[in-house]
């Protein structure tokens, strides 16, 4: 069925268009995002999204800065889950060294990253949550994102910019009571989720606000370059975990999730069931790293002033919204020549015009808050 | 056969030059070619999703390139310096791009001479190029032909410079915004 949305011709006389300007600093907005939209009432004629506001040149920045400098840069591109940022980086740099990262460091990468995936969708379903009126489950996700957090920061002192890792390996190996740890959190991250779960998806309100809100086709998505859950809500199954994958993604078993709609809601869901997947995929990689000798070794045999030849490579990772990649090209120097991130959601909010136009303003926040924009990594 | 070969045939004429870098194929193209091109590898070898559209400002790469070949020639023997063609394009444009069906990526690139800095837009083939380009316009002045909306994303407006390019100092040169408001 297609969707005819009204646009501006539709209007007889433009002069009764109401213009309303959202944001910068909006307690509804994520961050600094500011977006101007004509309204008819509560419809939305146009809306125009205006980035920037946190536009810190962190490419300019990389480019004065040596390999190793940069690391705690990526920390702040998408603050909600700094250790996938890392990794990205560190294995674009890896790539354009040829370095070969040990097999212990790279489970120990793998275990952080989901763990941080949590988090991440953690921090979106809550504040979706919260901006659709449904206060409760933000508390009985975030005491659990605490606890992940807790063990960031008892691996290596941070709890939100980690600089996790180096080029080559990562700095430490995972603390002896990690798996103790890690089964303390489990069941109340899985009730956690479980009651996330109860509270809103079968939710009477939580339906109606969220169901066919925003919805997207697969062909859309793929033409605004859309990764990952808002691709994967569309109905197109899509992950570079499975796709070309990285660490030990390929000796681990886990689904994907995938949408129909690419509404709210199945973002929503698609990301519900990835916390499922990622739960799955750390209990496998807690197996696979126990079965390394405690003194393996955690870093590759990296020079001390890293300089990698000339060349420029691509490397991109799955990160919690989607494909995370860095382009780096290097001139053979200490620092790089020109880094370029590519963060997923600055795709995901070009296209912000047209999924919310036609809808009401309350579903432009609903929208904005289940696409996950970070500001941090939009902007850069 | 590999990718390259599989790009040589579809491009033919068109595929100036190749460059490998652990595994990561990219090729250059004319610059006034670039939407011909980009349709022909979309529809013959499936790469049909645009990662991402960026600009590089080669203008240190070559000085240092040349350094260093000097260098090398200094060290072996004083010949006559060679004569000088013209100068590099400055900038470069890469698109990269990527298969659904094989997970191949493959990164295109043009040149882009600073005398010259119009270049076609490829929006009409994927929605994903409009943000890409108006920020390589925002950061290195790159217009794009055939583009909607092109005004800065990143910076406001009335900024006076682009900021990517590396003649612009890292600590900026005292740009400040003034806001006028109207009573």
């Amino acid at each position: 069925m297609e969707v005819r949305r009204p646009t501006i011709e539709d209007w007889d006389n433009p002069g009764d268009l109401v213009t309303i300007n959202i944001g910068p600093s909006h307690p509804a907005m994520h961050g600094t995002l500011r977006v101007i939209a004509q309204t008819d009432g509560e419809t939305i004629v146009s809306a125009e999204p205006e980035i920037g506001y946190l536009h810190r040149g962190v490419e300019k920045l990389g480019e004065h800065l040596t390999y190793h400098q940069f690391i705690p840069i990526t920390d702040r591109l998408n603050y909600c889950s700094a250790i996938a940022n890392n990794v990205s980086y560190e294995m674009a740099v890896e790539k354009l060294m040829g370095i070969k990262v040990p097999e212990k460091a790279q489970v120990i990468r793998m275990i952080m990253m989901e763990l941080a995936r949590i988090a991440d969708h953690i921090v979106c379903i809550g504040i979706l949550g919260v901006d659709l009126g449904a206060f409760t489950p933000f508390f009985y996700l975030f005491i659990q994102r605490e606890e992940i957090y807790e063990i960031f920061e008892w691996y290596n002192g941070a709890r939100l910019t980690n600089t996790f890792g180096r080029i080559g390996g990562v700095e430490a190996d995972l603390p002896e009571d990690f798996e103790e740890r890690w089964r303390k959190l489990l069941p109340n991250l899985k009730k956690a989720i479980d009651e996330t779960d109860k509270l809103l998806t079968h939710n009477r309100i939580w339906m109606d606000r969220t169901i066919g809100v925003t919805a997207f086709s697969p062909e859309d998505a793929l033409s605004w370059g859309f990764t990952g859950p808002c691709l994967r809500a569309c109905g197109v199954k899509r992950d570079l975990r499975k796709d070309e994958p990285y660490c030990f993604y390929d000796q681990v078993d886990f689904e994907i999730p995938v949408g129909k709609h690419g509404d709210v809601f199945d973002r929503y869901i698609v990301r519900m069931i990835e916390m499922e997947e990622s739960i799955k995929i750390i209990d496998q990689a807690i197996k696979i790293y126990k079965e390394f000798p405690p003194d393996a070794p955690l870093m590759a045999k990296v020079p001390k002033i890293i300089k990698p030849p000339v060349g420029e490579v691509y490397s991109a990772i799955e990160a919690p919204n989607g494909e995370l990649g860095f382009w780096i090209k290097s001139d053979g120097s200490d620092k790089p020549y020109r880094i370029k991130i590519r963060p997923p959601c600055y795709m995901v909010y070009q296209a912000f015009p047209e999924l919310v136009q036609g809808e009401m303003i309350a579903d432009l926040i609903a929208c904005l808050s289940s696409l996950n924009i970070i500001a941090g990594e939009l902007d850069r | 056969m590999g990718l390259k070969e599989d790009v040589q045939n579809t491009l033919g004429e068109l595929a100036l030059d190749f460059l490998e870098c652990q595994g990561d194929l990219s090729v250059t193209v004319p610059k006034d070619k670039i939407v011909e091109v980009l349709t022909k590898l979309r529809d013959n070898l499936g790469f049909n999703f645009l990662s991402d559209v960026f600009g590089v400002d080669n203008s240190v790469f070559y000085e240092k390139l040349a350094k260093a070949k000097a260098k090398k020639k200094k060290g072996e023997e004083d010949k006559e310096e060679e004569p000088k063609g013209p100068p590099p394009p400055r900038f470069e444009v890469v698109y990269l791009l990527l298969s659904l069906e094989t997970n191949k990526r493959l990164a295109v690139k043009i040149q882009v001479p600073e005398d010259d800095l119009v270049v076609d837009s490829v929006t009409c083939l994927w929605k994903a190029a409009d943000w890409p380009e108006r920020e390589t316009f925002d950061m290195f002045g790159i217009r794009f032909k055939g583009h909607h909306n092109l005004k800065r994303l990143l910076m406001w407006d009335e900024f006076p410079a682009h900021p990517l390019r590396k003649d612009y100092p890292l600590e900026g040169q005292g740009e400040e915004r003034i806001l006028e408001y109207n009573d």
